[in-house]
């Protein structure tokens, strides 16, 4: 991302600021944010029953004539190159169909990085893929075997003999700080933020906190493993891939493999969770060549080894964050500067500070984000990337510095709380966190909280209450389409290459179009998962759901037109144009007269059609630069801290959330529900051990790992404002991510309170606390 | 000998290496039963082996020859599904559906142990039989099979659903 960009965004922004709201997307509201049947309802999984029964097909279930197995070798050492190579013994070993390395590895370019100007730019890595005998991070990947089994694969794999020169490599964090780089913009947001003189503020300010908060880093641990099955036909290629990213994945594999769009299909129905990590990494581009090579078709599922060797994780962060306040409490100096890793050949920049851009206002403001680089491999996005972690930093000092004025956390909060979007000055599109504090604060009984730490006690038990602010932005993504099919019956199809990881895609999206076209739910199937399709985003940035819908909402609207022309003159509807009908009763009806009305069994049966079919791609979301469009939350907390061993148990958590409307209640609770549960592994268990020594983890297993259990879990309460927002398609704005933010600083204020130790470093485990 | 598999004998495999876990889903196209780590770390795996809860990844499928192996295929299917199937429906006790066969199968197991007055850490009486569930007896009975999406609230009211059917 570079200065042009800003300058780009920038002019962007201001031009948008003279347009009228009603010349842009979202300008009027939806008309189905007042017209809701199937929207809102509870409703379960149109999946659920394929996935209880172990019937969804997953994409290392795909049975294939001629399968091979493939195995991959990882490199031991962090940096260096390839001294010796001895392939024969596996080579000869039982079943062993290929052997590669970088002597045989077909000579490929590199992938783009993901960016925000080209959408099949989906890479996490610039780096060379076994092109050479270079080892730039520990456990880059050296050697793939494949074999008739994978138990074959697997013991062929560890006789393939192999000697490394190594060389210094950075691995130091705190060492690698002084050669830190300061990137012009973050995402599509400039980086460096200063308004007034924060330092002048601080010093000169009755109340002020300024302190350092650390994050490990994390991985995403989808339960299912990155897994692909591929198969070459020709010149053509196919490709069963567990991935967040259907339609540019197939772009850019094309593109890599000099292919031609069309002949690239990827198939990726159901993936068992992703949570950012089911993007496009070495490993398939080592399956797919291969393949090629073997000309059979192959498997590749990671060994959870592998899969923390060769994908990235959440990046550790060191991040200041200092606020001042007047004797009222209002901030006058806002301060969020910090560092994390991000390797010149990765591209995704842990966002730490976006949340506070638009949380607080505050009288002067200092704002940036340092890049270190470490031999390592490149981080990638992880659930609410930036705002997980930079919530626990900012949320916790918002804590510290109401109990050194002996104010209410809350109230504090509420006094700072923006008219407008702090730093761009644009008006919010709907906000409602103060609704959302107060409510949750009555459900939760925050009035049962004692002020003074460390002063409730049960027996052996500490115990304390806490809160904490979370938030995410919404987006849209430009470039989502949507075929829609009316069927002779009455039936309709809904198409596009979207993805399902457990957010309900498939479920929402009927109800929307069951809304949208006046039909019933079951009168509607959705087909997705399938490169062929026209093209949907990627599921990322929470934006999935919004992004179709506004395609759906632009298909909807070209498809009345085509049906008004099929109805031609011999229909109750002549003479009345597109914007005067509108769905209604499985067909079109005039707005004005409702009595006119034809359905579209009758229209397409008149005009002697099969079916009619539209696609269309969303308009520009011009409206998240017009508008400031963020979701918050309230998360609440309450805890006990054993006095003997210092563990900590969770056993009350409340999240209170303004994210528009709830399409779902069912599926919406689930995935706050989910982020939360996420937050409390962040808070609690979660990090990736990084031996700074070698530059490799220690802890590469789901067993030395450790993801919230069920016993780790205490019941979740979830409530929402509901309140609509009127610039998004459906009144909606993204959900899966911003139940993971605010929960690590609403635990860590908690446990502040249950003990009077206030800990900045995540997570927060028992030796930090005795 | 042979593997009883869903009622079904099959051939146990050649190759000494091939774990239960494999059999089922490379060689038998029983691919309801996930994998997870390869490790037993996670439980995604879990089948029944004569009734009782194993990690057929930890399992060579040698060990189970003679014996009757269930897997999520032979508790119920999408038409019939098993009480358990049908409540984690209800509860919407899973996301992306990637753990639940293993979550279902562990349960269906853990709802017996329970019944037949195996103990766990919480149980206070460990001559009680049956073992009554609390909300944390399941919970702690359950924290082999992690879930990354976070159904845990979802899971444990569906097995709670049909804990208290099953005593009813
Ligand atoms: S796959 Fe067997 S326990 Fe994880
Ligand atoms: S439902 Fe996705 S891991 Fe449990």
């Amino acid at each position: 991302m570079s200065r042009v960009q800003n300058v780009v965004v920038g002019s962007v922004r201001t031009a948008l600021g003279w347009v009228p709201a009603q010349w842009l997307p979202g300008g009027t509201p939806d008309p189905l944010i007042e017209r809701r049947a199937a929207i809102g309802r509870q409703a379960s999984r149109l999946d659920g029953p394929q996935k209880v029964a172990g019937e969804a097909r997953f994409a290392a279930e795909v049975a294939m004539d001629r399968l091979v197995y493939a195995t991959l070798v990882h490199s031991p050492v962090t940096r260096g190159r390839i001294t010796r190579l001895d392939t024969a013994a596996a080579e000869a070993a039982p079943g062993v169909t290929l052997v590669m390395t970088h002597r045989n590895m077909p000579r490929l370019g590199t992938l783009p990085l993901i960016g925000v100007s080209d959408l099949t730019a989906v890479g996490n890595s610039s780096l060379p893929i076994m092109q050479d005998g270079e080892i730039r991070y520990n456990g880059q990947v050296v050697a793939l075997v494949l074999a008739d089994t994978q138990e074959q694969a697997d013991h062929a794999a560890g006789l393939i003999e192999l000697d490394y020169a190594a060389e210094t490599a950075r691995t130091r964090f705190a060492e690698a700080k002084a050669g830190a780089r300061t990137p012009a913009s973050i995402l599509i947001d400039k980086n460096h933020v200063s308004i007034g003189n924060a330092e002048r503020e601080l010093a000169s300010a009755p109340y002020r906190v300024d302190y350092l908060y650390r994050t490990p880093g994390q991985n995403h641990n989808a339960i299912e493993l990155h897994a692909l099955t591929v198969a070459w036909q020709g010149e053509q290629l196919l490709v069963h891939d567990a991935t967040q990213m259907v339609a540019a994945s197939a772009a850019a594999l094309a593109k890599l493999f000099g292919l031609k769009k069309d002949d690239v299909r990827v198939l990726s129905p159901f993936v068992g969770g992703g949570f950012g990590g089911k993007g496009l990494w070495d490993h398939q581009i080592l399956a797919i060549a291969a393949a090629r090579l073997a000309g059979r078709p192959v498997r590749l599922a990671l060994s959870r080894e592998g899969v923390y060797r060769i994908i990235g994780g959440r990046s550790p962060t060191e991040q200041r964050v200092a606020i001042a306040a007047d004797a009222q409490g209002q901030f006058t100096a806002l301060v969020h500067t910090g560092y994390s890793v991000m390797p010149p050949y990765g591209a995704c920049p842990e966002q730490y500070t976006m949340g506070t851009r638009s949380l607080y206002r505050a009288r002067s403001v200092e704002i940036v984000q340092r890049h270190i680089d470490l031999d390592i491999v490149p981080n990638t996005f992880m659930r609410a990337p930036g705002e997980a972690i930079g919530t626990f930093a900012l949320e916790s000092a918002v804590d510290e510095l109401a109990h050194a004025m002996g104010v209410d956390p809350i109230e504090l909060r509420l006094r700072n709380l923006p008219e407008r979007h702090p730093i761009s000055g644009a008006p919010f599109s709907q906000h409602a966190l103060g609704q959302a504090y107060r409510d949750g604060a009555g459900r939760f009984g925050w009035e049962r909280r004692k002020a003074e730490p460390g002063t409730r006690r049960e027996g052996e038990w500490l115990i304390g209450l806490g809160c904490a602010t979370g938030s995410f932005p919404y987006a849209r993504m430009p470039g989502a389409n949507v075929r829609l099919t009316l069927h002779a019956d009455g039936t309709a199809t809904v198409s596009c290459s979207a993805q399902e990881m457990g957010m309900g895609t498939a479920t929402v999206q009927v109800q929307h179009a069951a809304d949208r076209l006046g039909l019933p739910i079951d009168a509607i199937t959705f087909e997705m998962g399938d490169s062929a399709l026209p093209a949907a985003p990627m599921a990322g940035g929470s934006c999935q759901t919004a992004s179709i819908a506004g395609a759906m909402a632009a298909a909807a609207d070209k498809l009345i037109g085509e049906l008004l022309r099929l109805a031609g003159n011999d229909t109750p509807l002549a003479g009345l144009r597109a914007g005067e009908v509108r769905f209604a009763d499985a067909g079109i009806a005039g707005i004005a007269a409702p009595a006119r009305h034809e359905t579209f069994r009758s229209i397409l049966a008149r005009a002697g059609r099969e079916t009619v079919s539209v696609t269309a791609a969303g308009s520009m979301p011009l409206e998240f630069l017009k508008f400031a469009m963020h979701s918050s939350s309230a998360i609440f907390c309450a805890l006990r801290v054993s006095g003997v061993t210092g563990e900590v148990r969770v056993d009350r958590l409340l999240g209170s959330f303004d994210c528009g409307t709830i399409l779902n209640p069912m599926t919406a609770a689930s995935q706050f529900r989910g982020g939360m549960i996420m937050g409390l592994g962040l808070a609690l268990t979660e990090e990736t051990l990084f031996d700074e020594r070698s530059g490799r983890i220690m802890n590469a297993t789901l067993a030395d790992y450790h993801v919230p259990a069920h016993l780790d879990v205490p019941e979740i309460d979830v409530m929402w404002t509901g309140i609509p927002d009127p610039r998004s398609p459906l009144g909606a704005r993204g959900i899966g991510e911003i139940g993971i933010t605010g929960v690590a600083a609403a635990v860590a204020n908690a446990v502040f309170n249950a003990t009077g130790k206030r800990v900045r470093e995540l997570p927060i485990t028992l030796d930090k606390l005795l | 000998m042979a593997i009883m598999i869903n009622g079904a004998a099959v051939a146990a495999p050649g190759d000494a290496r091939v774990s239960l876990l494999d059999l089922l889903r490379e060689q038998l196209h029983l691919t309801g039963t996930k994998v997870g780590c390869n490790q037993g770390a996670c439980g995604a795996c879990t089948v029944l082996v004569d009734g009782e809860r194993v990690l057929s990844c930890l399992t060579l499928a040698v060990q189970a020859d003679g014996r009757s192996v269930t897997t999520i295929e032979g508790l119920g299917s999408a038409e019939s599904p098993h009480p358990l199937q049908a409540a984690f429906i209800k509860h919407d006790g899973f996301q992306c559906g990637y753990c639940t066969p293993g979550q279902i199968c562990a349960a269906a197991a853990m709802l017996r142990e329970a019944e037949a007055g195996m103990p766990s850490y919480l149980t206070a009486d460990l001559t009680a039989a049956p073992v009554l569930l609390s909300r944390d007896e399941v919970r702690e009975r359950m924290s082999g099979n992690l879930c990354r999406c976070g159904a845990h609230n979802g899971i444990v009211d569906a097995i709670l659903e049909v804990a208290a059917e099953h005593a009813a």
